[in-house]
């Protein structure tokens, strides 16, 4: 549809020569000194201008790379043609047919990793900025107030308890119901989203957002029960004397990894999931204004762990006035598994980067707080199971560093609550639960799983194609029940 | 849902609301405790379960005002929803015939939840004596809910205004010098007062398990928030107690922890109490 907000765009598909010609449009941003001190996105997004502009940069491939690279199966050049139309409604609707979530997966995948890289113009030129473009039509129809419940089939009369509001719960959910069948999705907290609501921050994922996903899935027609924790109120054995046929399980790797290391229970000491829970989910960053949920703001803060977790709670501490907001990782920045994208803004922002770096304790005042922590410098051996150079620690090397908050952001485990509670569960011995790759089907008939439950903490959109991929096999599975 | 019922203040600062909860009564046991949000920006706060009436549906919780959070719950009223009553959360209570008399301990604010382990410990056989300490007699709850329960009660108040004059403590120690074949002792209540619990039984070797109250976020055990020391190692209170062993619990380490949001805390409170006396306190 096109609108004032067009005047001026030439719109259309560019000769296929002159395509490669135009560079990658860049995104706008917030300048680092001003978003340092605020919890508003990073990116402002495209313009339609340059929404279109990008789009047009499409070679439209006959055997589209990209399409391959990515995890949902996204019809990419689809979308980015109904953008040079300026149809932007219409290619967001286009992505939801295979990923419900491109509000959020334009914001926070790894594109760079996925569909950018294989884009066939990465080689010599920049690759299409197919994330932005995402981000751009998921937003363009939000705010403009377009979004369209699809037509449902119809309706099977099974229902299945997805239990997890994360990305794969809530990718299952919206597919199950496209399909015709009845989904109430259980959430232990409050509030629907998992780790898009508690563990991804404010400036890199509005919660307006998430809400507007979930509000998308109610109006489709499924329920969603909050502070109900399956496991407790509530087992998976009971959920199929209620009535439901099949269970899917994405409750997620919430169980944080702790060092082990002394004094690692003094005050101003947090997993990164307490810090971004409380920051993220209550809010705790406008403590000064609301005085729910408080945080500890240290002068400073040292984070530990190269991961996004560890950007996303380092740039956290940042904003809640660290004077230095440091980040502490045993290896170098080339094994940092954190996106490059946030890695440079958080040095855009004045992150300090430790590498090479280890703690070996904290050390605290009379009182109980961390006031110290003694490191050891580290170098690179030989590469480990991960495939990673193993760092080893430089005898002698030890150094005392002054902190007044320490997060640590080394990594989550599967949450226990789902096997502990649940017979017939198969677990690996890390405590996942053991799921077919391709239909996400557990060692308990009926039962699915995906996500970070069953990989470990992996990454939004990966717990998202799972979640596709368990919706299908369950819709089979469901037809023989 | 989560609908207040109920509500009687039981004594100056402490309130008493039975919430219509059916779901989590039904499924929850004694020992076990909730997490309550009472307003969209109101903190997530444990409590542990004071009663649970089955047959209706009610949840029992007893409630200190003690700053923001606490105080915004105080002055809800019947016919208002809590936002959240999430549960049961945490391992319940171990009951079994323990052989002897089991001592039901509780302090102030921690006497209500001593109330549903004493039901389920005498369902199971046992002599249980309950003893139930507070400052003075005014600040004393439960009284005549637990001498229903009890095969004996005894009070004692810091100042001497009804029953023993001393602590709880003194009372434990008094009945093991006076013979009592105590083989279970369960305390709730503030921090210290189930050290000193712990450290009376200790030389006895009786079984003595005490129910913790770090700060809590989520309750599920995904954050880590409430983690105590015990044994040496990390526990958290949330899903591996929150009854853990009164001899192995680092209490100095958890009472350093209770204290880590004092500055913030007052800065809610003070805001609130000054909201409330210009009427905002609603959020």
């Amino acid at each position: 549809m096109a609108t004032e907000e067009l005047a001026g765009i030439e719109l259309g598909e560019l000769p296929l020569k002159e395509r490669p010609k135009v560079p990658r449009q860049p995104m706008p941003e917030q300048d680092p000194k001003e978003r340092s001190h605020n919890f508003k996105e990073v990116p402002n997004g495209y313009t339609p201008a340059l929404a279109v502009k990008e789009a047009q940069r499409c070679l439209q491939c006959k055997k589209p790379t990209c399409m391959n690279g990515c995890p949902v199966e996204v019809d990419i050049p689809a979308f980015l043609k109904l953008i040079t139309e300026g149809e932007f409604s219409r290619a967001a609707r286009k992505i939801k047919e295979t990923n419900s979530l491109p509000a959020v997966c334009g914001r926070v995948c790894p594109q760079e990793e996925q569909c950018e890289v294989v884009c066939v113009l990465h080689k010599k030129y920049k690759p299409v900025a197919i994330g932005n473009l995402e981000r751009f039509v998921a937003d363009w129809e939000r705010e403009h107030d377009e979004m369209q419940v699809p037509e449902l089939a119809p309706s099977t009369g099974k229902k299945v308890a997805v239990v997890g509001s994360g990305p794969a719960g809530l990718t299952v959910a919206g597919d199950l119901v496209k399909m015709g069948h009845g989904v109430t999705v259980f959430e232990a907290l409050h509030k629907e989203g998992g780790v898009l609501v508690y563990g991804i921050p404010e400036f890199r994922l509005p919660k307006v957002i998430v809400k507007s996903e979930v509000d998308f899935l109610e109006k489709m027609g499924v329920e969603f029960k909050t502070s109900y924790v399956i496991g407790k109120i509530r087992g998976i054995d009971e959920l199929f004397e209620d009535g439901y046929s099949a269970v899917f399980i994405g409750t997620g790797a919430g169980l944080p990894n702790f060092m082990g290391i002394p004094g690692e229970n003094l005050n101003g000491i947090y997993s990164a999931n307490e810090y971004l829970t409380r920051s993220n989910l209550m809010r705790a960053f406008a403590f000064d204004d609301a005085k729910g949920t408080p945080i500890m703001a240290g002068k400073t803060v040292v984070v530990l762990g190269g991961g996004n977790t560890a950007m996303d709670s380092v740039r956290t501490g940042l904003r809640l006035g660290a004077e230095r907001a440091i980040i502490m990782y045993r290896r170098s920045r080339q094994e940092m598994p954190a996106r490059d994208a946030e890695i440079h803004h958080a040095e855009e922002e004045g992150i300090e980067f430790h590498f090479l770096t280890t703690p070996i304790k904290f050390m605290g005042d009379d009182n109980g707080w961390v006031r110290q922590m003694e490191c050891l410098k580290m170098e690179l051996g030989e590469p480990d199971a991960s495939g990673r150079r193993r760092p080893v620690p430089i005898e002698g090397s030890n150094f005392t560093l002054d902190v007044n908050t320490v997060i640590v952001a080394i990594g989550n485990s599967s949450n226990p609550l789902i096997p502990r509670t649940t017979s017939g569960l198969d677990t690996n011995k890390w405590g996942n639960i053991i799921a077919d790759a391709e239909t996400g089907q557990t060692s308990r008939k009926g039962v699915f799983a995906g996500g970070d439950i069953v990989t470990g903490g992996a990454t939004v959109i990966l717990a998202a194609g799972a979640g596709k991929k368990a919706a299908r096999a369950i819709d089979e599975y469901l037809k023989t029940v | 849902m989560n609908e207040i019922v109920f509500k009687k203040v039981l004594c100056p600062n402490i309130t008493m609301f039975k919430i219509k909860t059916p779901e989590l009564v039904e499924r929850a046991e004694a020992g076990q405790f909730v997490i309550l949000r009472a307003y969209e920006e109101s903190e997530r706060i444990p409590m542990s379960i004071g009663g649970l009436d089955r047959e209706n549906g009610l949840l029992t919780i007893v409630v200190m005002e003690v700053g923001k959070s606490s105080a915004e719950i105080v002055r809800m009223e019947v016919g208002e929803h809590f936002m959240d009553v999430v549960g049961p959360l945490g391992v319940p209570t171990h009951i079994e015939d323990f052989g002897g008399t089991c001592v039901v301990i509780g302090g102030g604010v921690g006497i209500p939840p001593i109330r549903p382990i004493a039901e389920a410990l005498k369902d199971k056989g046992n002599k249980v004596v309950g003893i139930i300490g507070a400052r003075s007699q005014d600040l004393l709850i439960f009284e005549e809910e637990l001498g229903e329960i009890c095969d004996d009660l005894i009070i004692t108040t810091d100042d001497g205004s009804k029953g023993m004059k001393g602590f709880v403590t003194h009372a434990l120690q008094k009945m093991i010098d006076d013979g009592e074949n105590v083989k279970f002792v369960m305390a709730v209540g503030p921090v210290i007062m189930m050290k000193n619990i712990a450290k009376t039984t200790e030389p006895y070797g009786i079984s003595t398990w005490v129910s913790l109250n770090p700060i809590m976020v989520d309750g599920t055990g995904m954050c880590g928030g409430c983690r105590v020391s015990v044994d040496g190692k990390s526990k958290f209170a949330c899903v591996d107690g929150p009854d853990f062993d009164g001899h192995k619990v680092d209490f100095d380490e958890l009472m350093q922890r209770q204290a880590m949001y004092k500055d913030q805390e007052k800065v809610a409170y003070d805001d609130y109490l000054h909201k409330c006396k210009i009427g905002l306190d609603r959020s």
